[in-house]
């Protein structure tokens, strides 16, 4: 499953045009897949910072812990604590309820250079090889 | 199997202890009392003992069976080395007697062990000096980055970076990132190797080292070893090589020699001694003569009179890493080891090891995906990604199955840059029956996958709990349920 609306990076973040710079962040369905249960899931503090391509926090599943990685560079200016404590609620609903955190970008063009959803279709695709 | 607290039957006791004749009083105060008496179970000495001796039947272990769990080189710890290390002279050694009047003199045998485990390892690393007291790899690591951070300190160099593979051991970031340095990740190229090119693009003169585990965690001898090491000393930065696959290349390959600076050696991998479970280990580490003052004090010398003595003037050393001299027992069963198998045998170890790990892969190669094929190292990593697709078993579900064919299951999800990742090492002490009856199970299994794949999603079946839940276990980390 694939947002249509999001944009994505190689390392399966999306993130979403909110309005006024604010961008939600998320993980894809499929890297949600990929990773199985999540156990552990270390989100930054309203108010940091973050570059694009940067770490922004850490998914620790059963399997593996893999770095966070910011699709887009700013100030984080929500995080969604619920998902922290309740991992399950992102592979139910991956696109919505269990966005991550949000950026107020600082540099809003930086979302022209992720991947749309075709692309990111296609990246699977490659990916599934 | 009831839990100790499950058999517990109200009054029984193992022993009464006499009532005291001497006057008892308590001073603790109130917060620090128990409300209630704690609720220990209540057993005789038989319950006990049965109980403990049922456990320990369970044990699952090399002595026992097979263990190829990658990485980790699980291979046989001679009996020999566990009798030695159990002589009284050696095990009721006191830590401290070194450091008391002429206490130096009484363990004069425990210093040359020591002092000569050390040559050894320089003979074997194609380095200048080691340091025995690291107590395990990863702090063999942090031990060995410290001394890299101290080397530029000292040159007034200013570096910020150390680059790792894509394929390291998480211990490889976690060490660098401890000691103050910023971590950049170099990618695999096609043929599962670090990458030159990328390489190149990200060294530049904030490069502080290189930490590179060769093989690396996909079981590949990277061809360039070479050329990274120069490019890294290009920058004068330093090149770090994590021993955790050494047994691989030990007695054909000097990590010295490639140009390697640093080097930590895990002795209970490559060389017997028992571990699992949490250690205890041994990762001393060695340096090139540009590095030997940075060693941590004390260091054992021999003086001219042919004694050993325990050295702690040195100015520019890193400091105490580990109280004492490491793990002494561990590098003395090491030692043991060493001299038992010579330069011929150590040889051997590393040939039959790459032999075995060929051997796996070659027999289960047409059953399971090999990622990268060609000639391995001493392990071998296998992708589940076939019977993922095929019939939704994941690498997780072989893994279970394998232990109720009576096998430990080996290494898996690591290396990340595999997908569904089975890492294979069976190490050199397994003859080719085992390897073949492993190899029979793997083969079993990868047909159950097509034809009834529930059944491997239901185990094991055979052990005394069955599949546990990792998620539950991973989330709820209160286990002792106090």
């Amino acid at each position: 499953m694939i947002d249509p609306e999001a944009r994505y990076l190689r390392t399966h973040e999306w993130a979403k045009d909110e309005g006024r710079g604010v961008f939600a962040v998320g993980l894809s369905s499929y890297a949600l897949e990929q990773l199985g249960d999540i156990v552990y899931l270390e989100l930054p503090e309203v108010g940091d910072t973050v570059e694009q391509g940067g770490t922004f926090g850490v998914v620790e599943s059963v399997k593996a812990a893999s770095d966070l990685y910011a699709p887009l560079g700013g100030e984080v200016v929500e995080v969604n604590r619920a998902a922290a404590e309740n991992p399950d609620m992102l592979k139910e609903d991956p696109y919505e309820e269990g966005w991550l955190i949000k950026i107020k970008a600082s540099n809003p063009s930086e979302f022209e250079d992720l991947m749309d959803a075709r692309e990111y279709k296609q990246f699977l695709e490659t990916e599934a090889e | 199997m009831k839990l100790v607290f499950e058999k517990s039957s109200a009054g029984r006791r193992g022993l009464r202890i006499p009532k005291s004749d001497v006057p008892t009083s308590i001073h603790l105060k109130k917060e620090y009392l128990r409300a209630q008496p704690a609720a220990l179970p209540e057993l005789s000495e038989l319950d006990v003992v049965r109980h403990f001796t049922e456990l320990s039947r369970r044990n699952y272990g090399v002595d026992t069976n097979f263990y190829p769990l990658g990485s980790c080189t699980m291979k046989y710890n001679p009996k020999v080395c566990e009798r030695i290390a159990s002589y009284p002279g050696f095990a009721h050694l006191h830590p401290l007697l070194p450091q008391l009047r002429g206490g130096g003199m009484l363990t004069q045998g425990a210093l040359e062990v020591l002092y000569e485990t050390d040559l050894m390892l320089r003979e074997i690393c194609g380095m200048a000096a080691f340091t025995m007291q690291p107590m395990a790899g990863a702090h063999g690591e942090l031990t060995g980055i410290m001394m890299m951070a101290a080397y530029h300190r000292d040159r007034g160099n200013h570096k910020t970076t150390v680059l790792v593979p894509d394929s390291a051991h998480g211990t490889n970031p976690a060490s660098a990132a401890i000691a103050g340095y910023t971590v950049k990740t170099v990618p695999s190229d096609e043929h599962g190797c670090m990458s030159l090119s990328a390489l190149k693009a990200m060294l530049n003169e904030e490069t502080a080292g290189i930490m590179l585990t060769c093989p690396n965690t996909l079981g590949l001898f990277n061809p360039h070893v070479k050329e990274i090491c120069e490019l890294v000393h290009s920058v004068d930065g330093l090149a770090y090589y994590d021993g955790a696959n050494l047994n691989a290349i030990v007695g054909k390959v000097r990590p010295g020699d490639l140009g390697f600076d640093i080097v930590h050696v895990n002795l209970h991998k490559t060389f017997a001694t028992p571990h699992g479970g949490g250690g205890p280990g041994a990762g001393p580490v060695g340096v090139v003569e540009k590095l030997v003052d940075y060693l941590p004090v004390s260091v054992v010398v021999k003086r001219e009179d042919g004694t050993y003595a325990l050295e702690y003037n040195r100015p520019k050393s890193i400091g105490y890493i580990a109280p004492f001299y490491g793990n002494f027992g561990v590098i003395l069963r090491a030692y043991v080891y060493l001299l038992m198998l010579g330069r011929e045998g150590l040889e051997r170890v590393a040939e039959n090891a790459v032999l075995n790990a060929n051997y796996i892969k070659e027999k289960l190669k047409p059953y399971y995906d090999l990622p990268h094929p060609g000639i391995c190292k001493h392990e071998c990593v296998l992708s589940a990604a076939r019977q993922v697709k095929e019939s939704g078993v994941h690498a997780l579900d072989i893994a279970k199955a394998l232990i109720d064919a009576g096998f430990h299951p080996p290494t898996m999800y690591f290396p990340t840059i595999v997908k569904e990742s089975l890492m294979i090492e069976p190490t050199e002490c397994e003859s080719k029956e085992t390897l073949d009856a492993f190899i029979e199970a793997m083969i079993a299994i990868a047909q159950k996958a097509r034809t009834e794949p529930e059944t491997l999603k239901a185990a094991p079946m055979t052990t005394p709990v069955g599949r546990l839940d990792e998620t539950k276990a991973a989330r709820e980390l209160n286990i002792a349920c106090l």
